[in-house]
């Protein structure tokens, strides 16, 4: 299976996306994780992909290769949408970020993003307002979590093996609201 | 008990580096090699690690390491490695005593450099092994493998990564807890014939190298990493590195010869290889440096014309050759992106203390020789007050060219403080001493930003977070010969307007060390007091969007013109924007 995570510095995809591939791991999979970050503290785009699977070669994924397409940011879905292959899922975080050409003024706003996501991804799209959901759920800076439960529906994995996955990687301390945004994703992707 | 944990090629090296005995690493920063040393140096009590200034000084200490008789790493990106050929092309030579492994990684495509140059080149320059690891595990063995080589050899040894290996994460079966290596230093042997390059001693060494490259080459035809996949033998691949990968994802039916040790190439493994299959055909990454040696071997290679020269290779390009090979590739179908989004390029952050220099050298219509680090950023609009970039300290020696070549007008060299003492000390040297007029600029926010906030000698720790000296660097500029030398805070916008006119203005050389910690580094972007604009008091003129803030937005329209809004989530409160501004509008938040 091969995923997409996009989206913009300071979101916590490369967390995401370690903890994607820990569980697969821990499912006893062949697991590649390739990113491209080198910009990611100033503002510039994210991207992380994961394949899981028998035995990974590539670690990149090509245009048209995406089962799903992870965007943290709307306008970062519309950018990627290349990687995701006919029919693969989309699972679209309800946040714009505007990036400093459109702040600035040099490059115009996209118009009416959530009409352009449907008419870009139809019914394969399934969006998730992760900040609401995790301030609702304890603390916001766990919305990469939100996510990672909401992507966590779409994957192989049972719900366990990604808590056990998380376990392994986020400080104690902090593991219960993280859980629980986790959790908030999950239930948000999973009610109709 | 051994099991398989989750390492980037970078992290699985310098636990290899740990594993295998090494004590002494050396580095100098560079995407995607940073990693390396940042892991070795969470093994700080085993081995003893630094941030050298520069990469030709970390290849310097491992040369002395591996003389003294220790297993030592240096670690660098591909164009740290032009700047340490000097120390490594005469100790090759000379030849290592303790095992030293030479880490150079790679940026094709550029996500993050200059410039793409292939390392493998300069390595079979230097006449020495490369190994290429195509993920992790292999860069785990491999280094391993690298410091035996190296002392069997008495050779340094290179592995050379690339950023799809470098910054991807895969599956190494390790044991974490295993007892390191004991490996007993060789001790130091005062031996001057076979350590002191003089000609009369060079000349044997240069014999000797010849000798050491051909027995390298029958060790390379017996290696387990140069191993064959049989398969289908109407095609045969030789490949290398993460090239290796693509080749297994789009061609798995065919036979492989995989080369992990690829220089000294071993020729002959090659021949017999190719006798076994149709056609025989080269994958690599950048230079054709395994294609035109077997070539010139007099073994046939298929004229590949889907071309692979240079950027990124990915399994796309990989399946364009398969069409050309083959005529049965169909790329997926892919959908399109939206016409006309907007760019994200990165920015200076919200708050950067280079700002404020950019705004008004661009104000005072001054030429930029510029130089690397975040502050490169200070090209792109609104403030483009940068007019060239070549490498790291080129900005010093080509402004002192651009005034010998008789050009108009202000010159300045911009260069951040690591950059600086990486390669800026000894350009500076030659303004004062060829008598040049230019001033240079110092952006000093005492830490190597670019790379990830890593020490450098004027931020006071090292990198095991030991204090020490911190470098004066006024001090030093004026020991080598510069009399206008000052600082000026880098948020004070009046005060180095004033400065910097004089100084560009003045007859001689001239330093000014804008100081301004980096905000990202200090944390001083946390829990900081925004800044608002009072909506009556802006006239919409414009002028602090010229300073190219992120957190500076557009608000209400007013005709043509927009009235600026600040994000209070993105904004620090630097100030530098309320000093711009000419009405009064912009103020702390009370
Ligand atoms: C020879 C070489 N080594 C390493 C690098 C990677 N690199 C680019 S900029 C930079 C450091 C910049 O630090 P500084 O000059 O302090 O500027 P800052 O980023 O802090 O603004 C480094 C290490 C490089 N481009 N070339
Ligand atoms: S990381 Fe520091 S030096 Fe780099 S742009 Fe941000 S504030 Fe400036
Ligand atoms: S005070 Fe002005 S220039 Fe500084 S961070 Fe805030 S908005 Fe940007």
């Amino acid at each position: 299976m091969n995923i997409s995570l996009v989206g913009v510095g300071g979101q916590g995809i490369l967390l995401t996306s370690e903890i994607l591939s820990r569980t697969a791991a821990l499912a006893g999979m062949d697991v590649k994780k390739s990113e491209i970050h080198g910009m990611a503290q100033r503002g510039g785009s994210v991207i992380s992909q994961v394949r899981f699977g028998a035995r990974v070669f590539s670690p990149i994924i090509i245009n048209g290769m995406s089962d799903i397409l992870v965007a943290f940011e709307k306008t970062e879905a519309l950018r990627w949408r290349p990687l995701l292959k006919a029919g693969g899922k989309a699972l679209v975080n309800n946040q714009e970020i505007l990036p400093i050409t459109v702040s600035s003024g040099q490059q115009p706003a996209v118009e009416n993003p959530d009409s352009k996501l449907g008419e870009f991804f139809g019914d394969s799209l399934s969006t998730i307002n992760a900040a609401a959901l995790s301030s609702e759920a304890g603390n916001p800076r766990t919305a990469n979590m939100v996510i990672a439960g909401a992507l966590s529906t779409l994957t192989p994995f049972t719900a366990d093996l990604w808590h056990e996955a998380m376990a392994g990687r986020i400080p104690a301390k902090l593991l219960d609201v993280n859980l629980k945004a986790f959790e908030a994703g999950r239930a948000a992707i999973s009610a109709p | 008990m051994e099991h398989k944990v989750l390492l980037s090629a970078n992290e699985a090296v310098a636990q290899a580096a740990y594993h295998a005995g090494c004590t002494v690493a050396a580095a100098y920063p560079g995407t995607p090699s940073t990693e390396v040393m940042e892991n070795i140096a969470k093994l700080k009590d085993a081995i003893r690690c630094e941030w050298s200034v520069n990469e030709k000084v970390a290849a310097e200490v491992a040369i002395g390491a591996s003389l003294a008789g220790a297993r030592t790493l240096v670690a660098m990106k591909h164009v740290g490695l032009n700047v340490a050929m000097d120390p490594i092309m005469t100790f090759t030579f000379v030849g290592a005593v303790g095992g030293m492994v030479v880490i150079v990684a790679d940026d094709p495509g550029m996500h993050s450099s200059q410039n793409e140059q292939d390392s493998r080149v300069l390595a079979k320059f230097a006449r020495v092994p490369v190994f290429e690891p195509s993920d992790s595990q292999e860069a785990y063995d491999m280094t391993h493998a690298a410091f035996d080589l190296s002392e069997q050899f008495e050779v340094p040894v290179f592995i050379r990564l690339t950023t799809r290996t470098s910054h991807a994460s895969t599956l190494v079966n390790i044991d974490p807890d295993a007892p390191r290596k004991e490996v007993v230093s060789k001790g130091y042997t005062k031996d001057i014939i076979r350590n002191v390059a003089v000609p009369a001693y060079a000349r044997p060494m240069r014999a000797r190298v010849e000798k050491r490259t051909e027995a390298l080459r029958n060790f390379a035809a017996n290696s387990e990493f140069n191993r064959v996949e049989k398969g289908d033998n109407h095609l045969g691949f030789v490949t290398a590195g993460i090239s290796y990968q693509y080749v297994k994802e789009v061609f798995p039916e065919f036979s492989v010869l995989k080369l992990g040790l690829s220089n000294p190439l071993p020729v002959e493994t090659i021949r017999n290889f190719a006798a076994t299959v149709d056609r025989l055909v080269v994958v690599e990454e950048l230079d054709p440096l395994l294609e035109e040696q077997i070539r010139a071997a007099g073994i046939a290679v298929v004229d590949v014309k889907t071309p692979l020269r240079m950027m990124e290779l990915n399994p796309m390009r990989i399946t364009a050759l398969r069409q050309e090979l083959l005529g049965d590739a169909t790329p997926p179908p892919v959908q399109s992106t939206l016409d006309g989004l907007p760019n994200r390029p990165p920015v200076l952050c919200a708050g950067c203390s280079h700002r404020g220099v950019f705004y008004i050298l661009a104000k005072l219509k001054a030429t930029v020789a510029g130089d690397i680090g975040c502050y490169t950023l200070g090209a792109f609009a609104p403030l483009s007050a940068m007019d060239t970039t070549i490498c790291m300290g080129a900005s010093i020696g080509s402004a002192l060219g651009m005034e010998k070549a008789g050009m108009d007008g202000r010159i300045a060299a911009v260069i951040g403080d690591s950059t600086f003492l990486h390669s800026g000390i000894t350009g500076l040297l030659n303004v004062a001493y060829n008598r040049g007029t230019i001033t240079t600029v110092i952006l000093d926010n005492s830490i190597t930003a670019m790379t990830g906030h890593q020490k450098n000698p004027g931020s006071g720790t090292t990198i095991t977070g030991a204090e020490t000296v911190t470098i004066d660097i006024a001090a030093i500029c004026r020991a080598v010969g510069i009399k206008r030398v000052c600082e000026v805070d880098a948020y004070n916008l009046a005060e180095l307007e004033r400065v910097l006119k004089e100084e560009l203005d003045a007859p001689e050389a001239s330093v000014v060390i804008a100081k301004g910690p980096c905000v990202i580094a200090t944390k001083a972007n946390v829990g900081a007091t925004p800044y608002v604009v009072d909506p009556n008091k802006c006239t919409a003129c414009g002028l602090c969007f010229k300073l190219g803030c992120p957190a500076i937005l557009r608000g209400e329209a007013v005709g043509k013109r927009f009235k600026s809004a600040i994000d209070p989530a993105a904004c620090i409160g630097c100030d530098q924007c309320r000093q711009v501004c000419k009405f009064n509008a912009i103020s702390p938040r009370s």
